[in-house]
């Protein structure tokens, strides 16, 4: 495959997955807050095509689980009422709706508000969960999807801010040079030389630990946009460096071209390739920092689902060692990594580079 | 040679003023600290706690705070932790050595793996072999290390072949001699399993770049034309052209596999420094943490340091400079 094809391929998996996860609220069924206290930890919903008496039905169907006192691993599957799988809902969430039922009249107003299309769903009192439930029986797909939203962004913003800061560094470090470069360059041996990891984690000790779920998130990208600038930097002002020499840009200099100008018109364009590339390669790293971050309590916070603190669940032994589809938001994040490698590695060659 | 040395040794020296400057201004950041809670325990009065406060000098301004923290660490305390109400290195230096031991054999145990490999793979750029060594680390890769290291801890979940945390069983004391280093061993092969899982696919890229670039260059076509055998340019020439970034990349490595090593360890529960630093972060036990970073930060310069001395040994044109 030539790498301009590869890096399409790649960039369209990519905007396929974001564009997945950007729709979260269309493709999930449920939302991610409403819980189910009858199905916690309940395994994936088997979907069926042949009924009971062996016919075929083009439309998927499932069937309810028989519910019980004792925890649900193992679902009884009800087989006297199939529920057909309903596409393009206006309302499917029924068990909502009997929330709101229950909680009363006054938050008739708010069920108006949130009622949406949604891909597909099922009539109640079943429910669909594609990819089993979590402990207080919330639909883990519909978490995943929305959780990606946050992982995702969280990733991309981060990364856009580490870039934005090694560019800027970067550039001015390369440019000026002097003690403005000694400067830069001395701090990002700083940075560079850090376990970021454990940089991570001591910005982060200096920052409340309580605090709402939006504040954390933003929080959370501006401390790893903060650990992150070293590297772009680095690279930005090699090529800075080497552009700046260059005759077009003296005699532009000659023609009484500004600085800013010069910077933004002849240097810095030279400079995309490096930037794209680290693109690649920081977003994964940041999404992962994420994750590991609310894996540890650290980064965004409940009731707001991320993939990291999806994964949270699985500190307790017994549900890693009995509900294997906790693992699922984890494994979800293999996909997203392997096309942005994929893009990075295609950029890297591209750029003649041989890959790392 | 003394001048090469001493240049790095000031470098490394930098790296640690530098980071230990930093964290401390960072520190400047933090809006309330490990006795802000006890303002909302009604047994307190606000005297009290600002007495306390006073008692650990968490009144006084950054500067003053950096200065006696200068003098902690010259006498060997590395500041005081609230938490643990005991020196900061008390606590620091067991922890300190799990965390070496477990980094250490990952390294170990991770180039020996990554080296034959990446050899192999790039000794044909294009073959099959290159082709199948670039799938398998790209998917390794792909896959995050925290998915690995909860993964391999299912396996041992179910399987019951390997102990699920810690660093030794219970009965430990009452263990033989042999006994001791048997537990100790089953109770590495998980940690060490992840952390090599998720550094070998970088080397073996590394060490596949670097041989692949080697053998492009003129020397290797004339050592070729002199009729010297495969075997003999890629283990004699082709490696020795390739070692100096490699080992500079040794250095570097260390960072990745400390972060690591940090989720890993809480994971699987390995009594290092990472368990330690996150207890720390939650309880905003401020000192503690500035200690954790310090020592991996201690970690890292001396793996440089390895590393440059290694360069040096390697590398005729450092020599020369």
């Amino acid at each position: 495959m030539t790498i301009r094809r590869r890096i399409y391929l790649a960039l369209g998996f990519l905007g396929a997955l974001h564009a997945s996860v950007l729709l979260a609220s269309f493709f999930a069924p449920y939302d991610p807050e409403v819980q189910d206290r009858e199905l916690p930890f309940a395994p994936p919903t088997r979907l069926h095509f042949v009924d009971e008496r062996g016919r075929f039905h083009l439309r998927p169907f499932i069937y309810a689980c028989a519910s019980s006192s004792m925890p649900v691993a193992a679902c009884v599957e009800d087989l006297t009422r199939a529920f057909p799988l309903r596409f393009f809902v206006r309302e499917s969430s029924a068990v909502e709706k009997a929330n709101l039922a229950n909680q009363g009249a006054e938050l008739g107003a708010s069920e108006s508000k949130r009622r949406h299309w949604r891909l597909f769903g099922v009539d109640q009192p079943a429910r669909i969960f594609l990819l089993g439930s979590d402990g207080l029986g919330r639909d883990q797909f519909s978490r995943l999807l929305h959780g990606g939203q946050v992982s995702l962004l969280a990733g991309m913003l981060a990364a856009g801010l580490a870039l934005g800061f090694g560019l800027v560094l970067g550039a001015v470090a390369g440019f000026y040079g002097g003690w403005v470069d000694e400067l830069i360059m001395r701090s990002v041996e700083l940075f560079l030389a850090l376990p970021w990891l454990y940089l991570l984690f001591a910005v982060r000790a200096f920052l409340p630990l309580h605090l709402s779920a939006v504040q954390s998130f933003f929080l959370l990208i501006a401390v790893m946009g903060v650990v992150g600038w070293a590297r772009p930097a680095r690279l930005v002002r090699g090529v800075v460096l080497s552009a700046r020499e260059r005759d077009y840009v003296a005699a532009a200099r000659g023609f009484g071209a500004s600085d800013v100008y010069l910077l933004r018109r002849h240097v810095l364009p030279q400079a995309f390739g490096v930037v794209m590339t680290q693109a690649g390669i920081l977003i994964p790293q940041f999404i992962l920092a994420e994750v590991a971050l609310s894996y540890l309590g650290l980064g965004v916070a409940e009731p707001v689902p991320s993939l990291g603190n999806l994964l949270a669940e699985l500190q307790q032994y017994h549900v890693m060692a009995s509900y294997w589809w906790m693992f699922l938001p984890g494994a979800a994040l293999i996909p997203v990594f392997a096309s942005y490698y994929a893009l990075a590695n295609a950029l890297q060659e591209r750029a003649g580079v041989v890959p790392t | 040679m003394l001048r090469y040395f001493t240049r790095r040794l000031l470098h490394g020296l930098f790296l640690v003023v530098g980071v230990s400057l930093l964290t401390f201004f960072l520190l400047q950041l933090a809006p309330g600290d490990f006795f802000a809670e006890m303002r909302l325990n009604p047994q307190m009065t606000a005297e009290s706690v600002a007495a306390v406060r006073h008692q650990y000098g968490l009144d006084r301004s950054v500067a003053t705070r950096y200065l006696l923290w200068i003098n902690s660490v010259r006498k060997g305390e590395l500041g005081f932790s609230f938490a643990y109400d005991s020196p900061v290195a008390c606590l620091l230096w067991a922890r300190a050595r799990n965390t070496l031991i477990l980094t250490l054999s990952a390294m170990l145990l991770s180039w020996l793996i990554a080296v034959p490999v990446g050899l192999g793979c790039g000794a044909r750029p294009g073959g099959w072999s290159d082709r199948l060594c670039l799938g398998a680390t790209s998917s390794l890769l792909a896959i995050p290390d925290l998915l690995l290291a909860l993964g391999l801890l299912f396996l041992a979940v179910r399987t019951g072949w390997f102990p699920t945390g810690g660093m030794v069983s219970p009965g430990f004391d009452d263990l033989s001699g042999w006994g001791k280093v048997k537990d100790v061993v089953s109770h590495f092969c998980l940690p060490v399993a992840t952390l090599v899982l998720g550094t070998v696919p970088v080397l073996v890229r590394h060490v596949r770049a670097g041989v692949v670039e080697v053998l492009a260059s003129p020397f290797i076509r004339a050592a070729r034309a002199h009729g010297i055998t495969r075997r003999r340019l890629l283990a004699r020439y082709a490696l020795r052209g390739a070692a100096a970034p490699l080992i500079s990349l040794l250095g570097l490595g260390i960072t990745t596999l400390l972060s690591g090593a940090l989720l890993v360890e809480v994971v699987m529960s390995w009594p290092g420094v990472g368990p330690l630093l996150w207890e720390a972060v939650l309880a905003r036990d401020l000192y503690v943490v500035v200690g954790a970073v310090m020592c991996s930060t201690l970690f890292l310069v001396g793996g440089n340091m390895v590393a440059d001395a290694l360069l040096f040994a390697v590398d005729p044109r450092i020599r020369t400079e």
